[in-house]
């Protein structure tokens, strides 16, 4: 999209402001994406309370984003592509506030995780992880570029980060069933899986936002929905000592 | 200023837009000539009833003069020529059998300046009722005055005062008696070129409530150089550029996703 410039020029600017903290916010959301799975992986207690505490971070350039964009629609009055500008600033700051809030709980588990005996599971959760740091790098490239291809791309790619959390539940499951000790490590590592999970819908999330700040409209497709096996194993166990007698 | 935020459930009183309905005026193919200048350059347009048209576009882009086309106002200006169709209910308005003063009774206009006769309140909006012949007496004359400034809303501010000089009132209410005295004569159509740009926010405010109360007995079409304003009191706008209709439809998809990238400029404000 190559767009010209506003007659005023300080509206530009405005919105240049706004587009750069919500860069800013998504580039910090990554880092502490990265930093959580590294405390984890790591069993680095320290480096996992320092993530946590960063997340603030996050949530004071969400309030900007807010400020920015009220200011914005107050006195510049945007239309059109501009208007769907500042909604998609509003809607992609919340999300990626999330994803914030996903990583420091994903760095407090960490911290607990530090203290017990390792899982081989973790090497699976990094892998998902790298999935969606990538989704996050992507969909903050498109919102950089103004890019709807690349958008809707990394918005069927989050499919893939479903089915690895089906998977890593399944094996999580084994895990409690074969010693009860690991129930509550296990239990730790599904929470973190959960959270990366949530994290590639959040990063899906600003894909759409994305395709409607370009095209004016919602993506029509249904997303492409992974692995539901974890749902249907959930409700396994119950009925199996009546099928096992 | 410590109210609470409260919020009433009220129906809305507008009726929708039945765009079914055979459209209340329409153009087809609509080219105006100043001279050897070309003006406006085939332009296809529906008015309907219920609805309020706004025509938005810089300066010069034909707004202005598709308005004048929709009441003929085009023929007082010595070189000016139209071309192409424009229906009243089905009729060509240039059709020679159309007496041309009463199609401006029917399709009344309103102006960017309140232009009120220099007479008395009560003569201004009198004065087409009477030339028009709808009313039969004094008495009858006297309920459509009155009748007519208050739907400008405008009765209870002139009542006391009807027999003073439309001119002493305040630009806000010369305006909304301008829009009496065009209404006094039960047109169909209101035409109203920027009928604002000369009035303070808040006659500017009362103006649009109006429009939107106007709305529901007739076809609206406004030019505004506002587009916060085609954006509040219109239900469709035409956006015009260097004399053509470049965009048209439901004025939420103008000003939210333009489809033209023309209209995206101007609407944004990056050109006009």
């Amino acid at each position: 999209m190559t767009i010209a410039d506003h007659i005023v020029k300080s509206f530009d600017e405005e919105l240049n402001r706004l587009h750069q903290t919500i860069v800013q916010m998504g580039g910090l959301a990554e880092a502490q994406l990265q930093g959580a799975i590294d405390a984890l992986v790591r069993r680095d207690a320290g480096l996992a309370a320092e993530i946590v505490r960063a997340d603030h971070r996050i949530d004071e350039l969400e309030l900007e984003v807010s400020q920015r964009a009220i200011r914005v629609l107050a006195l510049r009055q945007p239309m059109a592509l501009d208007l769907r500008s500042v909604v998609a600033a509003l809607k992609i700051s919340s999300d990626i506030e999330r994803i914030g809030d996903y990583a420091a709980n994903v760095a407090k588990r960490a911290a607990v995780l530090a203290q017990s005996p390792p899982i081989k599971t973790v090497g699976g959760i990094q892998r998902m992880s790298r999935l969606a740091q990538q989704l996050i790098k992507d969909v903050l490239d498109a919102y950089v570029a103004a890019d709807a291809q690349k958008a809707d791309a990394a918005w069927r790619r989050d499919e893939e980060i479903d089915e690895m959390y089906g998977s890593l539940f399944r094996e999580l499951l084994t895990y409690m069933m074969e010693d009860p000790r690991n129930i509550g490590p296990s239990t730790h590592l599904l929470f973190v899986a959960k959270n990366i999970e949530r994290i590639g819908d959040h990063a899906t999330n600003i894909a759409e936002t994305i395709h409607f700040l370009v095209h004016g409209r919602p993506i029509d497709a249904a997303r492409p929905k992974g692995d539901t096996t974890n749902l249907a194993v959930a409700a396994a166990p119950s009925a199996e000592p009546g099928a096992g007698a | 200023m410590n109210q609470p935020i409260a919020f009433t459930l009220k129906p809305t009183s507008a009726p929708a837009v039945a765009v079914d309905s055979p459209p209340k005026m329409s153009a087809r193919g609509v080219d105006v000539f100043y001279g050897e200048k070309q003006a406006l350059f085939d332009v296809d347009i529906d008015i309907h009833r219920n609805r309020v048209t706004a025509l938005i576009g810089p300066s010069g882009c034909g707004k202005s003069t598709f308005i004048r086309c929709l009441n003929r106002m085009n023929d007082v200006i010595a070189d000016a020529r139209v071309r192409g169709s424009i229906t009243l209910d089905g009729q060509d308005i240039h059709d020679p059998g159309l007496d041309v003063v009463s199609l401006r009774a029917r399709v009344g206009m309103v102006f960017q300046k309140p232009n009120p006769f220099p007479k008395s309140v009560y003569e201004n909006v009198a004065y087409g009722p009477r030339i028009h012949g709808l009313a039969a007496s004094r008495g009858e004359l006297d309920d459509i005055v009155r009748a007519s400034l208050e739907r400008a809303g405008l009765w209870g501010e002139v009542a006391e005062r009807l027999n003073e000089p439309g001119t002493s009132l305040s630009g806000g209410q010369q305006q909304r008696l301008c829009i009496a005295r065009a209404i006094a004569v039960d047109p169909e159509v209101i035409l109203m070129d920027e009928p604002c740009s000369a009035l303070d926010p808040i006659a500017t405010a009362r103006i649009e409530e109006l429009i939107d109360e106007l709305r529901l007995n007739f076809a609206i079409v406004i030019v505004t150089h506002s587009m916060q304003q085609a954006a509040r009191v219109s239900q469709h706008t035409a956006f015009f550029h260097l004399g053509k209709l470049v965009e048209q439809g439901p004025t939420e998809q103008i000003f939210t996703s333009p489809r033209d990238e023309r209209t995206q400029g101007y609407v944004t404000g990056r050109f006009g």
